[in-house]
């Protein structure tokens, strides 16, 4: 069992009325709160009218393919990049007038390390810190915390450079902690890592978010959506098209159980005409047929029964990926 | 600092908090500081130094003392050590706000970390110019206690030549970022190179302007260094003439304009 999956109640969505002019701001109110958002670049519509509301201490996911806007609502929730249209309130401030109060309490690791090559380890978190106004003297001693957090202490004096690609995100995970913000916005935390590292950053990520820290996060990997988010969004050509928990989604979207079907070198066409009617759906991709069932085996079973012998047969269970096929049609990685 | 933490809210605490967070922008360089960038700004400082040498002092030799704008006759060596001085300050001030703040801006993408933070453009446009000021008052300061001790000006003169130098480095510093934010790749340096170089030569710095005909001679007078050599050289051979008020003053105005144009692109490039 992986350590991940602790049960953990999720929080009760709050949708009460956030205050436009910040400061005092009600316990339950969204730490996040989008109504009608949009974002255009030049006559491009990047963001197309997205609600989202995050609540306190939850872990909260944009999941979709590149392209699908999740990038761009990062940077506007971020405030470093002005929406176009609708309605932002981020603990309850306007971004338009109180992006430096917001930034001040905002943990980011943006889509690119935006790490210091001129600087060491320790200095990257401590020059950062600077920039909150946190005196030099507990910016040090919070970045020896946070180095020992994401477990980069030995290379406290290296260089930025020779670090691994699990390493620097780390590092851009340690920055994004300096200043204890209320909500850490997390743009495709692992995208690039190998598996290894992509646990490690999980299990650091699960760590804050026992501590009860507001999660955002962006990703196309399901696994991950799945591992860290008590609520998401699939997006799409900067749309919302579903939203609620991983578990609620696939058991709205999918079926319990999947069936992957390969053929060697058959036509996939031909050979779904000829599965009709087992399962409760099928669905063709370029190399491989999914059949959507309750019990996956008795499926596999019923194909074979039929005189089709696929070249691979694999029982798996539904995952968001199918609540995203079943949605638009595509995959999410291509 | 200390002092400033007895701020509240309101107009104070909001400039108290900008302050201190352009002085977190300056302060990252100095945690920057490598050998091989020491090297970059001690050759800075020679260069000025070996051109005062062979030619203020070389090519002096051969020719005939210069008349000053109030009729004293000087050495040529008190007539180009202030273009240099000048020159210097101006080069160093560009060096820093262009190559290295172009450097940092698109290469190492190191702002728009910076931004993500409660740091705006205009705090980190006003940060690097106070870096590229002190590295600029390095070399004055510097260049200032030769030319003291070679008798090409006086103590008294060169203390009111260094705020002056200072304001050079101002500047140049705003109109570099500036005009950093409009490059877009390494080769437009090339252009700007030259560009300094040309102004090296001719803003009255190895001759006097009125010895140029009258469409050069007003050309020059339009462009920047001119008005630093002017300034300074005013200060540094003790001839101070309501003019000079006019010269420094098209320094501050170019120094804020830059830095006005620099934070508003900066903002506009980076903050999409
Ligand atoms: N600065 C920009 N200028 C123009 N188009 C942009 C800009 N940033 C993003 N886009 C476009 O907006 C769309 C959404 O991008 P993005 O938000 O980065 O998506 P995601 O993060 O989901 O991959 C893409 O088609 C992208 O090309
Ligand atoms: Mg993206």
């Amino acid at each position: 069992m992986s350590p991940f999956r602790r049960p953990r109640p999720a929080p009760d969505q709050v949708t009460g009325p956030v205050g436009a002019t910040g400061g005092a701001q009600a316990p339950d109110a969204p730490m996040i709160h989008a109504r009608g958002l949009v974002k255009r670049f030049g006559d491009f519509t990047a963001v197309n009218g997205i609600d989202v509301d995050v609540a306190r201490g939850e872990s909260f996911g944009f999941l979709g393919p590149n392209g699908a806007g999740k990038s761009s609502t990062m940077r506007m929730i971020g405030c470093v990049s002005q929406p176009t249209g609708g309605v932002l309130r981020i603990l309850g401030m306007d971004p338009r007038r109180q992006g430096t109060g917001i930034r001040a309490r905002l943990g980011v690791c943006p889509q690119q390390d935006s790490l210091d090559p001129e600087l060491s380890v320790k200095e990257n978190l401590v020059s950062y810190a600077r920039f909150f106004g946190i005196p030099r003297r507990v910016a040090k001693a919070k970045a020896d915390e946070l180095l020992e957090f994401v477990q980069l202490t030995e290379r406290a004096d290296s260089k930025v450079e020779p670090l691994s690609g699990g390493m620097k995100r780390r590092l851009t995970i340690a920055r994004a902690l300096v200043n204890d913000p209320d909500i850490v916005l997390l743009d495709e935390p692992t995208t690039g890592l190998d598996p290894q590292a992509r646990h490690l950053v999980w299990e650091r990520l699960f760590r804050l978010k026992q501590q009860g820290v507001t999660l955002v996060l962006t990703t196309h990997y399901m696994d991950e959506a799945e591992q860290l988010c008590d609520r998401l969004v699939v997006m799409d050509g900067g749309k919302i098209v579903a939203e609620d928990s991983p578990r609620a989604l696939i058991e709205r979207y999918s079926t319990r159980e999947v069936v992957e079907l390969r053929f060697g070198a058959a036509s996939l066409e031909d050979m779904a005409g000829k599965l009709a009617g087992l399962g409760e759906r099928i669905e063709v991709l370029p190399d491989r047929i999914l059949l959507y069932a309750f019990d996956g085996d008795e499926a596999a079973e019923a194909v074979t029964g039929r005189g089709l012998t696929p070249s691979g047969t694999l029982v798996r269970r539904s995952t968001l990926e199918d609540v995203f096929l079943h949605l638009t049609g595509r995959t999410l990685v291509d | 600092m200390a002092l400033a933490t007895s701020f509240g809210p309101g107009v104070l605490g909001r400039l108290d908090g900008s302050v201190k967070r352009s002085g977190a922008v300056t302060r990252r360089n100095i945690s920057a500081l490598r050998s091989a960038y020491w090297l970059v700004v001690i050759s800075g400082f020679f260069e000025p130094l070996l051109y005062l040498l062979s030619i203020g002092v070389g090519v002096g030799g051969l020719v005939n003392k210069m008349a000053l704008p109030d009729g004293r006759l000087v050495d040529y060596a008190v007539f180009v050590a202030p273009s240099m001085l000048a020159s210097s300050a101006m080069s160093g001030a560009l060096a820093e706000t262009t190559f290295n703040f172009f450097g940092k801006m698109k290469f190492m993408k190191l702002y728009d970390g910076v931004l993500a933070t409660p740091v705006r453009p205009m705090e980190v446009a006003l940060g690097e110019l106070t870096w590229a000021m002190i590295r600029g008052s390095l070399y004055s300061a510097a260049f200032l206690v030769i030319m003291v001790v070679m008798g090409l000006t006086s103590a008294g003169w060169a203390l009111l030549a260094f705020p002056a130098s200072l304001l050079v480095g101002l500047s140049f510093g705003g109109l570099g970022m500036a005009l950093s934010t409009f490059l877009t790749s390494w080769q437009d340096f090339d252009v700007l190179g030259t560009l300094q170089f040309a102004l090296f030569l001719f803003s009255g710095t190895f001759a006097p302007v009125s010895s140029y005909p009258e469409a050069v001679r007003l050309l020059i007078e339009a462009t920047p260094l001119y008005h630093a050599v002017e300034l300074i050289r005013g200060l540094t051979t003790g001839s101070p003439h309501p003019v000079l008020i006019g010269h420094a003053a098209y320094l501050v105005v170019m120094g804020i304009l830059g830095l006005a144009v620099a934070g508003r692109r900066m903002g506009r490039l980076l903050l999409k």
